[in-house]
């Protein structure tokens, strides 16, 4: 089989010794890459996940590109990260781009599990065939922009692609990221700090060697087909404002969260707008290796912030900005800076900022706790100042937000769960709750937590396509469905912004067939899809996941929305309880939301029916 | 016969954003392999901002030619630099004196490569694949004149606003 290397590395950090592991044709069939060896790996090599303490030396860190990483293909350079999530407790994964996966893949390199715990600083080079674990002392506490260029300086050459957790992810605070080049991020679920507790400062990948494909002319052709698709109508919000061009159709429909998703609106939506920051503060517009789109819009922030430079896209625009009443772009990209390079995930800094700004105004949160911060909606320095703490885990405010809004919400207490406004113990993406209701669903049964990148649910809301202030059965199949494409794309990995360019999942699987060789139907990796799902499920309900876990925040049920344009949406919990049965029913899970030994079977899946599955 | 304008591949920075496609064609329509490190055009990032693509220029009368001490590199009369593979050994001599730093050591073979302008495909692959048009291949008088145009146009912007 061609695309993939065939083998991935072991690296035993308590020893410090290192193996090889192979990848089996089986294996890639069954679950493509990415996010399918993942779950598959995660699952068995955490047989007992519920007794493992995330920031132990028990838990694994694994990193797996995908077969088209390296190959030319659209979008395709992308790698993921595992582990169980020190800030959920379940399944944590995340993604990102850049270079560095095709360095890797061209180093011969599939993959890398991390076990155990370093006793000094280490990062982790590879350069082909040659892996060392280095010393990682002097590098220690450095931000992860500085970190890049010191590796490089020391190993000698720039070619280097360095991915690093920043002085976030070495103090664990939980919310913590990894960088790699700059701008791109496994930002969700914390694994910067799973990073940081086994002292692991970073990886460095210098690949020389030919990806090898089933069929080069077929594919360069193929693709060649699809990077004009790319230059069409179906990217075309990508390439112009980038993501941020979200913001005013959102503010538009009631779905820009602000003031903590107090509101569906923004009244300064204009001024933090992609239309306005492409004319004021984008300076350069990058793409990743391999991308014909170009979404990654880097700004440059004037006045106060001069000097200031980060690459800002919607998410960290509508969370750090609006969510937290920020109308200044240029402390947005201050904000964003502040992240990118202590290492925090801005969705989740926005958020838990946001909600630590409602505990203040509601006076939950004291001058005393903030320690001397006006915690206000719409202050640029208490937002700043926030972060900074935040990442360092300074003073009485810093270590309670680095805990993530959950953990913080139980310590502070005062009824200031009820708007804490996460699921599964990750903070909510820039959905709003009550006004894209099929989106809610879908954040809600996540195997991430709040996830909007697991199945795109809220698609047929902002589309129209159904009536998105309320839920019916059907919405279960839309999730679903979603659910399963979605995990083809995230085991392949190739970037979502490629979706409206695939007329078909048949077209994916001429591509997978292109690069390995492997048959492939449409249906053959949907099916993929939908056991990659199950199998990260089964961990989870491995680690107490129930129905239970799979509802939306109290705000979504008890606080109607505001805003005219959307006044009083509110979520009704029949419709929500006969919505989520429909999801299982599709799902073939139980009522509790525990897979069902037949579907499991079904799948191939026999371990997991044994060990997880319920009868019907 | 050939036209005394030469051409050759111009980047524009303006457009180019490092997507390093062209050096993933390159590889393959050099070589037949997907591997940047064997592209014949690399892609320079400096951060934060700086993206441009960069190989052989044809220069006149070049110093690669000249420092090549056992003649292996020639110039044909279209500008492309060729190599004689059997006369290199890999010196790396005109790697240094390349003022542009594209005349690059093959990594398997030892020997140096350089741009050849895909003349076995009859059109740069680079060019034709670059998905933001960044890269022309053009006579140099053609990209001066764009950057005349370019200059005009913001000049009588300027003066019609004033």
């Amino acid at each position: 089989m061609k695309g993939y290397a065939g083998k991935y590395l072991m690296v035993d950090l308590t020893r410090g010794k290192t193996s090889v592991g192979k990848i089996e044709e089986q294996m890639a069939l069954n679950y493509i890459g990415g996010y399918g060896f993942g779950a598959r790996t995660l699952y068995d090599m955490l047989p007992n996940p519920a007794q493992v303490d995330p920031l132990s030396p028990e838990n694994v860190l694994i990193w797996w590109t995908g077969p088209l990483a390296g190959t030319i293909s659209t979008a395709g350079n992308k790698y993921a990260v595992f582990a169980k999530s020190p800030l959920t407790g379940i399944f944590g994964f995340g993604i990102s781009s850049g270079l560095f996966a095709s360095e890797f893949k061209s180093a011969g390199w599939d993959g890398v599990v991390f076990t155990g715990r370093s006793e000094k600083p280490v990062y982790l080079m590879i350069d082909d065939d040659n892996v060392e674990l280095r010393n990682a002392s002097s590098i220690w506490g450095r931000t992860t922009w500085e970190t890049e260029e010191m590796i490089k300086e020391e190993l000698g050459d720039e070619s280097f692609t360095v991915a690093s957790i920043g002085p976030a992810g070495e103090r664990m605070v939980r919310l913590a990221n990894i960088t790699n080049e700059r701008n791109r991020q496994v930002g969700r679920c914390g694994l910067g700090a799973v990073m940081g507790s086994k002292n692991l400062k970073a990886v460095a990948v210098r690949g020389t060697r030919d990806v090898e494909v089933a069929d080069p002319q077929g594919l360069v052709r193929f693709i060649a087909e699809l990077n004009e698709r790319c230059q069409g109508p179906a990217t075309e919000k990508y390439r112009v404002y980038g993501t941020p061009a979200n913001i005013l159709v959102h503010n538009k429909l009631g779905c820009l969260p602000s003031y903590n998703f107090q509101k569906g609106t923004f009244e300064y939506a204009e001024e933090v707008s992609g239309e306005m920051m492409l004319k004021t503060h984008v300076k350069k517009i990058i793409a990743c290796a391999g991308c014909p789109i170009a979404c990654d819009h880097v700004n440059q922030a004037r006045e106060d912030y001069a000097g200031t430079v980060s690459s800002v896209d919607y998410e960290s625009l509508a969370l750090l900005g609006p969510n937290c009443g920020i109308r200044s772009l240029d402390a947005i990209t201050k904000a964003v800076e502040i992240c990118d390079t202590l290492g925090v995930d801005t969705i989740s800094a926005g958020n838990v900022v946001g909600w630590a700004m409602e505990c203040f105004e509601k006076g939950i949160l004291t001058k005393e706790d903030t320690d001397g911060v006006e915690l206000r909606f719409g202050s640029n320095e208490a937002l700043l100042e926030a972060l900074r703490r935040m990442c360092l885990k300074e003073g009485r405010l810093g270590k309670l937000l680095s805990e993530g809004v959950r953990r913080a919400s139980q310590i502070v207490g005062k009824g200031s769960e009820r708007f804490a406004v996460h699921c599964k113990g990750l903070e909510w993406a820039a959905y709003e709750l009550r006004s894209l209701q099929t989106s809610t669903l879908g954040f809600a049964v996540s195997n991430r937590g709040a996830d909007y990148l697991r199945s795109g649910s809220y698609q047929v809301d902002v589309k129209g396509k159904v009536d998105r202030l309320r839920l019916d059965k059907s919405r279960g199949k839309i999730v679903y469905d979603g659910e399963n494409q979605y995990a083809v794309i995230d085991s392949l990995i190739i970037c979502k912004f490629t979706r409206g360019i695939f007329q078909s999942m048949d077209e994916l699987a001429k591509l997978y067939t292109l690069v390995t060789g492997l048959s492939m139907t449409g249906e053959q990796i949907v099916r993929a899809g939908e056991r990659i799902h199950n199998v990260a499920r089964c961990f989870n309900v491995k680690c107490g996941v129930t129905r239970k876990d799979d509802y939306p925040p109290p705000r979504a049920f008890e606080d109607p929305l505001p805003d005219d344009v959307v006044k009083g949406a509110v979520i009704k919990r029949e419709e929500y309880e006969e919505a989520l049965d429909s999801y299982y029913e599709c799902r073939g899970w139980s009522r509790d939301g525990i897979p069902l030994k037949r579907k499991l079977l079904e799948l191939g899946l026999s371990r997991e029916a044994e060990e997880v599955g319920v009868e019907a | 016969m050939e036209s005394r304008l030469r051409k050759i591949i111009v980047c524009d920075p303006d457009r180019c954003n490092g997507c390093r496609i062209c050096e993933y064609v390159c590889s393959f329509a050099s070589e037949g392999v997907l591997n940047i490190k064997k592209s014949r055009i690399r892609v320079v990032r400096i951060e934060p901002f700086l993206n441009l693509a960069v190989t052989c220029r044809k220069c006149e009368d070049p110093l690669c030619v000249k420092a090549c001490p056992r003649d292996a590199l020639t110039q044909k009369p279209n500008g492309v630099i060729v190599v004689d593979e059997n006369k290199c050994n890999g010196c790396g001599w005109c790697v240094e004196t390349c003022p542009f730093g594209v005349v690059r050591m093959h990594l398997d073979k030892r020997k140096v490569v350089v741009c050849d302008y895909c003349e076995k495909h009859g059109y740069p692959m680079c060019v034709e694949y670059c998905p933001k048009d960044a890269l022309k291949y053009v006579t140099l008088d053609q990209a001066a004149r764009e950057l005349s145009k370019k200059a005009v146009q913001i000049l009588v912007q300027e003066l019609a606003s004033r």
